[in-house]
């Protein structure tokens, strides 16, 4: 399963005029902020080391201008670094030539954008054939294909709509479809649905979360939005001022935040529906009680324990006792920590 | 102190020595080129001629059908096709026929060429900073230079006829569709590029699946606006032997025939709105994929 997908070597990205003679001032020490005063170049990424798992959704978080875009399209290319290598599949996307990045875009990797990015002159089949278009394919299997994706996603009876009669939901359903109508590997979301309403938002969730079942893409995910993130994410990363500040998994993110800007992302969350109980659990195995498997959210895990009249409950994984847990812990980690000074 | 009120200008001499080299040189250049350059400009002229005489010698019923045909196909609006039905028959019945089917065959001629030149240069410097830096003073001067100035070279180079005209109108009316085709394709807006480049589109396929498709509504107002200026030179062309509306017209001003100078005005104003009205129902049906539908 821990096949490494993609793997980010020290990438920068600087921009300016003499963005590689940056290189050696943000070594010695200038940040984003005295960078940009001093030498009037912008720092998009700072020295970003990632490795990226086969069929994981990983998700980059960051506040407005971390530097969330610029990292994503770097993996196909539209924005080439300034030093640093990114590895795919054990080939090295910056030593690429021209030819050799449009066929990589063409079937390996494909991308949905936040304000869709749809040719408003095509209809909602002629959009998802671009990409089908693009690698060669001839038509009668690019029917097939429009077809099979029309119906994934829902979009049944508006193949010939034009993208300005659909609804937000429906435009991003038509983007979806064509990214993933060229059947590349490693999916790239740039905010694909912050622009959505709430409800449309979740509906569109679901959407990926079924379809990543039976497709199990490699998918890179931007969001601004903690509940998206753990709702999605196998791995979070958390970028400030061009930097990873933290990664790992979400509930490592959740229950140990490496600073404030970490913690402030976490505040907001209801912590008893995102932790689960195997992440918190004491490794104590003589305790009595009823049996909640690792798995189980704390919410659940209190109603059990309520519900049995126990303080304390054990922990179990494929029914094997791991661990414990105890009412009073469970309440603890509810209650947010205090952040750190 | 003489010197602030008599400009200090070039001794007389000189600048006509001055004049006369340019002149003579130019003279000397259409002389050794001139032939070569008609030879060039031959297909220009015999598609003039053909489109001409198929205009002029074909029964006018046929003609006036297949013209106002032309016209619903465009333009799928009946109000525009009875227009132009009405307009020729008035124009047949005051005599006009023959000069507004030569005007029609100039104008389209021109319009074809203005499209086949002004397009390829309007992508070109959409795509090339350095054209475009070197062509846009060019087109400046194209569309501002008085146009009886830049007669005399083209006069010097291909005597008085058909296609001096059309070369005259076409250097005055290719301007706009070289300037539309650039803002057309400059305004395709970059998330839908980025879109294109995402999937592994070339550089071709970004031009004629993107930047075209969605420039077209602006190209269109391009070949409309040169339609109009054509016309507005058909007086012009006709001082240099083009036939048509012009030449009357022509003859109107110098012997102060009210009357026949007006007919033949209103005859180029009829096809000028025959044209533009076309051209915009054209160019909002190419726009249709914006229009959302309602009840829904
Ligand atoms: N082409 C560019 N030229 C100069 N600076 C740029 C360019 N592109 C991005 N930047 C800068 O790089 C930084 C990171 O931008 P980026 O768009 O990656 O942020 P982001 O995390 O995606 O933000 P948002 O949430 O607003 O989308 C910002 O400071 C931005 O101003
Ligand atoms: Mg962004």
């Amino acid at each position: 399963m821990s096949n490494i997908k993609i793997s980010v070597k020290n990438l920068y990205k600087i921009f300016g005029d003499n963005p590689s003679e940056m290189i050696e001032h943000l070594e010695a020490g200038y940040t984003k902020e005295s960078l940009l005063k001093e030498f009037g170049h912008v720092l998009g990424l700072r020295k970003i080391n990632m490795d990226i798992l086969q069929s994981d959704t990983q998700v980059i978080m960051g506040l407005s201008g971390s530097g969330k875009s610029t990292l994503v399209r770097h993996f196909n290319r539209l924005i080439t670094p300034t030093t640093g290598d990114i590895i795919i599949d054990d080939e090295n996307i910056i030593k690429k030539t021209d030819l050799e990045i449009r066929n990589m875009r063409r079937h390996k990797i494909s991308m949905v954008f936040q304000n869709f990015a749809l040719f408003p002159h095509r209809t909602v089949s002629q959009n998802i054939a671009y990409g089908l278009i693009t690698q060669g394919l001839e038509q009668g299997k690019i029917n097939s294909k429009i077809d099979k994706w029309i119906d994934k996603v829902g979009l049944n009876g508006f193949e010939d709509h034009y993208p300005s009669q659909l609804s937000g939901g429906m435009q991003q359903r038509v983007g979806l479809a064509r990214a993933l109508a060229t059947d590349g590997e490693i999916i790239l979301m740039d905010e694909p649905f912050s622009a959505l309403d709430p409800l449309i938002r979740e509906e569109m969730q679901e959407v990926l979360l079924k379809l990543q079942k039976d497709i199990q893409k490699t998918i890179i995910f931007i969001t601004h939005d903690l509940d998206e993130a753990l709702k999605l994410g196998d791995s979070i990363a958390i970028l400030n001022n061009g930097e990873i500040v933290q990664k790992g998994s979400p509930q490592n993110i959740i229950l140990r935040p490496i600073n404030n800007y970490v913690a402030k992302f976490t505040k907001n969350i209801n912590r008893s529906r995102v932790i689960q109980v195997s992440s918190i659990m004491d490794d104590d195995l003589k305790v009595n009680g009823p049996t909640i498997d690792g798995n189980m959210l704390i919410e659940n895990a209190l109603e059990v324990l309520s519900e049995k009249g126990s303080l304390t409950g054990i922990v179990t994984h494929n029914s094997k006792p791991i661990g414990s847990v105890n009412l009073y812990k469970l309440i603890k980690v509810i209650n947010q920590p205090a952040l750190i000074k | 102190m003489d010197n602030l009120y008599t400009f200090p200008s070039m001794d007389p001499q000189a600048l006509r020595d001055l004049k006369k080299s340019i002149d003579s040189s130019f003279l000397e250049f259409s002389r050794s080129y001139g032939e070569a350059i008609e030879i060039f400009f031959e297909p220009l002229l015999l598609t003039l001629v053909w489109l001409e005489k198929l205009l002029i010698e074909s029964p006018w019923p046929i003609t006036i059908l297949v013209l106002t045909g032309l016209a619903w196909i465009t333009s799928r609006s009946w109000l525009a096709t009875l227009f132009s039905a009405t307009a020729f028959l008035i124009i047949g019945y005051l005599g006009m026929w023959p000069d507004t089917m030569a005007t029609l065959a100039i104008i389209s001629v021109a319009t074809l060429l203005c499209i086949v030149f002004g397009i390829p240069v309007g992508i070109w410097i959409s795509h090339s900073q350095r054209a475009k830096f070197v062509i846009t003073p060019i087109l400046d001067v194209m569309q501002t230079i008085p146009s009886f100035v830049y007669l005399i070279p083209v006069v010097m180079l291909l005597g008085i006829g058909k296609v001096p005209g059309l070369i005259a109108v076409g250097i005055y009316a290719t301007p706009p569709i070289i300037r539309l085709t650039n803002l057309g394709i400059e305004s395709v807006s970059n998330d839908v590029l980025e879109a294109a480049d995402a999937m592994g589109a070339s550089r071709l396929q970004k031009l004629l699946d993107v930047q075209l498709p969605l420039a077209l509504p602006s190209i269109f107002a391009g070949v409309n606006q040169t339609i109009m200026m054509s016309l507005s030179m058909v007086v012009i062309a006709s001082m240099i032997g083009v036939k048509g509306l012009g030449l009357p017209v022509l003859r109107a001003i110098s012997n102060q025939y009210l009357a026949l100078g007006l007919m033949n005005g209103l005859a180029i104003v009829a096809l000028a709105i025959i044209f533009d009205r076309i051209a915009q129902l054209y160019g909002k049906r190419l726009q249709s994929y914006k229009e959302t539908i309602q009840n829904e």
